[in-house]
């Protein structure tokens, strides 16, 4: 029993990604037929060049035919993917294995989700019928908890807690300021991201990720077959999941200081890539951000900081674009938008632009590393999913 | 055989609006003191099971052999409320559940009902009401909210009666001083004289005759109330009654009102809890008719302590802006957070996991001691497979670890609070805060769960267990664990 990873095994050889926005003037499947088809001349292919399909969206619809239908795919395996928002992450993983397992040559992982058609604020799950009992919070109530946690364990004050989510919506905006792609497109100031409504907690409106429509989506390939696609393939390097058990709701051990699945993920994925010293062998990052005290935790699941000490190095600036470690350089979901389904898949894409060096020039990382890192997490502190992927321009 | 009062507790919400506000919105209206107001997830049913742990509390002994449960307001029609109150007790499947439907003056008859069963066992009555009137209406701030729980029984070992009934009488009398049809918002009543001119002959005659069952003089009674949605005619028989000055007792109007249905249970509780071995009490209801209740305390009542007294409760309010009473009420409807609303409770989910939902009763995994709440059949600690035994929390108090405040999420009166709990003796459960404002709210706070309403959808209210907070000077809600 191991988890042996697929390293240098497939590759990605051509990605597209939609503008995430308020798209009230496009469908879901608008947004499927514009990433596929970007996806599609991306990697020099036609649809009917792909063998399989996996369709990923948290509750846009349902069954591989919400993708077959705009896309006219004919007698294809398509398979539709729910997993939180982890899911377009997890399209990607079942098309990488697919490739890896010799079952077919090329597959498709695309993610999609029409979150804006709904009338209402925030993200909503689909309802399940059930007792009555189970909690009614927002996802930004459940993770504001995280932030007074983390100061009171680690001696943060209030205020310099305060000034370092602040920092990290403000970074997340620089971002996404310079990004063509992304949702918001404006620099905000900390003194405006400190002064915007609360929602829950102390989390004001610019703590939490943007609520977008969109759709992203990748092509790969057997690693041995890439460069018949593109003369700069990604290869994966490692693929990793952890699914928690909910426990952390109801164990009183839980402190809501980290989050133990997104732990365990990374620990996986760096034992797959062979990477051990994560903050230094990595070009960057794209993680999780629904809200900023996420990322701020993350920052210590993901071995970029030790514990207690990944608030200093947000406001020495170690995870700016130029710092040595950027974290989120396309905006991440602060900036870029998170249309649940698609958003795994857009972590990918930036870093299929930014190894291959074809981010816009104004926001292109500067690097000499060929490793980038993506995280994906769907659920709450304490019942949480989490997935981890490394990739890399080079083989071994 | 000797039967009475085994047990009895009222129940005050902790909300109160002052009746001067009223005015102060519309310039009339209104009034002098104050009445307790239901929280928007209170409702008969909720009350009436707080009344009832209480009253249990204070005799862990009991086991009623039935539930009454009465009011004016019921929570539902066609289906029994009182299965909703028999449930959250964790009564035994066996214990009759009942409903005395509809009318101001199930509430007594319940009472006299029980009184009257020598011989059948425990019986458990529950009274409860909520009171409406349209704004600036003499109902909307005469009436009140709140509930009662007596446990009647034949005297008996670990369940001594505590005041004997000595007798009652009824009078009724069809006459329209007040009504209301199913789904009205509010009581219609007739012109005020006519009402005093039948209910205060009635009363008379109600009370000779209750005395003369009781064998004893009106200069005895030593503790009495005259109750009854008719104020004006309450006071004038009190003044009638021939008791001795200092035998009146507090009505409770001046602050908490007239709670209906509940307010005989309601006010019997204060004066058993006021008095002392020997003496006795009476307690008068107005209601198409008029009903008398006389009782000897017994010896038995010195070593009776009340879990939560009637005065406490009321000590220990709190003022609601008049607003949010009206929104709570639904006279007014503010703009809801843009969220969606609740579904409604799956009926089969909601009964498979009765002792969870209603009771609020986890497991306890055998070898590592784990609580799991809900329950669980496979172990967090250890992964043992149906190795689980019940572990009741509904009585234990618990410690706030973290908290927050949700301005975005679904609710009758927003912000949500909401708070993860550690059980005293084991468990964990993140779960909604009530009776509480947010600013006092801090980690390390204790906190007791009570059992509330969390929304309604689809005509089906969904039940579940909040937490409030334990408030200085409060007693300790847990006997045992």
């Amino acid at each position: 029993m191991a988890s042996h990873g697929i390293k240098d095994r497939v590759a990605i050889v051509g990605m597209g990604c939609t503008r995430f926005a308020e798209h009230w003037d496009k469908s879901l499947d608008d947004l499927i037929v514009e990433a596929a088809e970007e996806t599609f001349a991306s990697a020099g292919v036609a649809k009917d060049d792909i063998d399989a399909f996996w369709f990923g969206t948290a509750q846009s619809g349902m069954s591989g035919i919400t993708m077959a239908r705009p896309l006219q795919l004919e007698g294809k395996p398509v398979t539709r993917v729910e997993n939180y928002c982890t899911t377009g992450s997890e399209a990607l993983r079942a098309a990488a294995y697919a490739v890896a397992s010799g079952a077919y040559d090329v597959a498709m992982a695309l993610g999609a989700e029409k979150v804006k058609d709904s009338g209402y604020q925030g993200l909503n799950a689909f309802p399940i019928p059930n007792d009555g009992t189970s909690r009614t919070l927002t996802a930004a109530a459940m993770f504001s908890m995280v932030a007074p946690a983390y100061g009171k364990k680690y001696g943060v004050s209030e205020d310099q807690l305060t000034e370092v989510l602040a920092r990290i919506s403000w970074k997340n905006h620089q971002n996404g300021a310079r990004n063509p792609r992304a949702q918001f497109r404006k620099e905000v100031s900390t003194e405006t991201i400190c002064a915007s409504p609360r929602v829950a907690g102390r989390l004001g409106v610019f703590d939490c990720a943007g609520v977008a429509d969109g759709a992203a989506a990748a092509i790969v390939v057997r690693a041995e077959d890439a460069y018949k696609y593109t003369d700069k393939p990604i290869f994966i390097k490692a693929l990793s999941f952890a699914t928690g058990s909910g426990s952390g709701l109801i164990d009183p051990e839980y402190d809501y200081t980290w989050f133990p699945e997104c732990a365990t993920a990374a620990q996986d994925a760096y034992a797959q890539a062979g990477i051990t010293d994560p903050r230094n062998q990595l070009a960057m990052a794209e993680v999780h951000d629904c809200f900023t005290p996420t990322e701020l935790v993350l920052m210590e699941d993901l071995g970029f900081a030790p514990r207690g000490t990944a608030w200093k190095e947000v406001l020495a600036g170690t995870f700016d674009r130029t710092g040595p470690l950027p974290i989120n350089p396309d905006g991440g979901l602060k900036s870029f938008g998170h249309p649940v389904g698609a958003s795994g898949l857009r972590m990918f894409f930036e870093t299929w632009l930014q190894l291959r060096g074809e981010a816009t020039p104004e926001r292109q990382i500067d690097t000499d590393k060929t490793l980038a890192l993506t995280h994906n997490l769907g659920g709450y502190p304490g019942e949480m999913v989490s997935f981890v992927s490394v990739v890399g321009t080079e083989l071994g | 055989m000797t039967r009475g009062i085994v047990s009895i507790a009222g129940y005050v919400p902790y909300r109160r609006l002052q009746r001067a506000d009223v005015a102060k919105v519309f310039g009339s209206g209104g009034g002098k003191g104050a009445r307790s107001v239901a929280s928007h997830d209170e409702d008969t049913s909720t009350m009436g099971v707080e009344a009832a742990r209480l009253a249990l509390r204070a005799v862990p002994g009991a086991a009623p052999r039935s539930l009454w449960f009465a009011s004016a307001t019921p929570a539902y029609l066609d289906k029994t409320n009182a299965t909703t109150v028999h449930a959250a007790l964790r009564l035994p499947a066996d214990v009759g559940a009942y409903d005395f439907g509809g009318a101001l003056r199930s509430g007594p008859g319940a009472l006299r009902s029980a009184l009257d069963g020598s011989g059948t066992g425990t019986t458990l009555v529950v009274v409860a009401d909520l009171r409406d009137g349209l704004p600036t209406s003499a109902d909307e701030v005469a009436g009140g909210d709140g509930a009662a729980a007596v446990v009647i029984g034949d005297d008996g070992p670990g369940t001594p009666v505590i005041a004997e009934f000595l007798g009652g009488s009824a009078v009724s009398d069809e006459f329209l001083d007040r009504w209301r049809t199913a789904g009205d918002r509010r009581s219609r009543t007739w012109e005020e004289r006519f009402g005093e001119t039948r209910y205060v002959p009635l009363g008379a005659d109600a009370w000779e005759a209750g005395l003369k069952a009781a064998g004893v003089t009106a200069e005895q009674i030593d503790h009495v109330v005259v109750t009854g949605m008719h104020g004006r005619a309450a006071k004038a028989l009190g003044r009638k009654l021939g008791v001795r000055d200092d035998a009146m007792a507090d009505d409770l109007s001046a602050t908490v009102g007239q709670t209906g249905a509940a307010h005989v249970g309601l006010v019997l509780a204060a004066m058993v809890e006021q008095a002392t071995p020997d003496q006795i009490i009476a307690v008068v209801s107005l209601a198409d008719g008029a009903d008398v209740l006389v009782f000897r305390t017994t010896a038995a009542l010195a070593a009776w302590s009340p879990a939560d007294s009637v005065a406490a409760q009321i000590a220990a309010g709190a003022d609601l802006p008049y607003g949010k009473f009206l929104t709570w009420r639904g006279m007014v409807t503010p703009e809801p957070p843009r969220r969606p609303e609740p579904q409604r409770v799956s009926s089969s989910a909601a009964w498979r996991n009765e002792d969870w939902k209603f009771g609020f009763v986890g497991s306890q995994d055998r070898s590592s001691g784990a609580v799991h709440l809900p329950p669980s059949r496979v172990s967090m600690d250890g992964g043992a497979v149906d190795d689980m035994v019940p572990i009741d929390r509904a009585d234990t108090e618990a410690t706030i670890a973290t908290y927050t405040i949700d301005r975005m999420a679904y609710s009758a009166s927003p912000p949500v609070v909401f708070a993860i709990l550690d059980f005293d003796g084991g468990g964990r459960f993140p779960v909604e805060l009530t009776d509480v404002d947010p600013d006092t709210v801090d980690i390390g706070n204790k906190v007791a769960m009570t059992f509330r309403k969390l929304y309604t959808s689809d005509g089906i209210h969904d039940y579940f267990w909040k937490a409030k907070p334990v408030r200085a000077g409060s007693p300790d809600p847990a006997l045992t664990d």
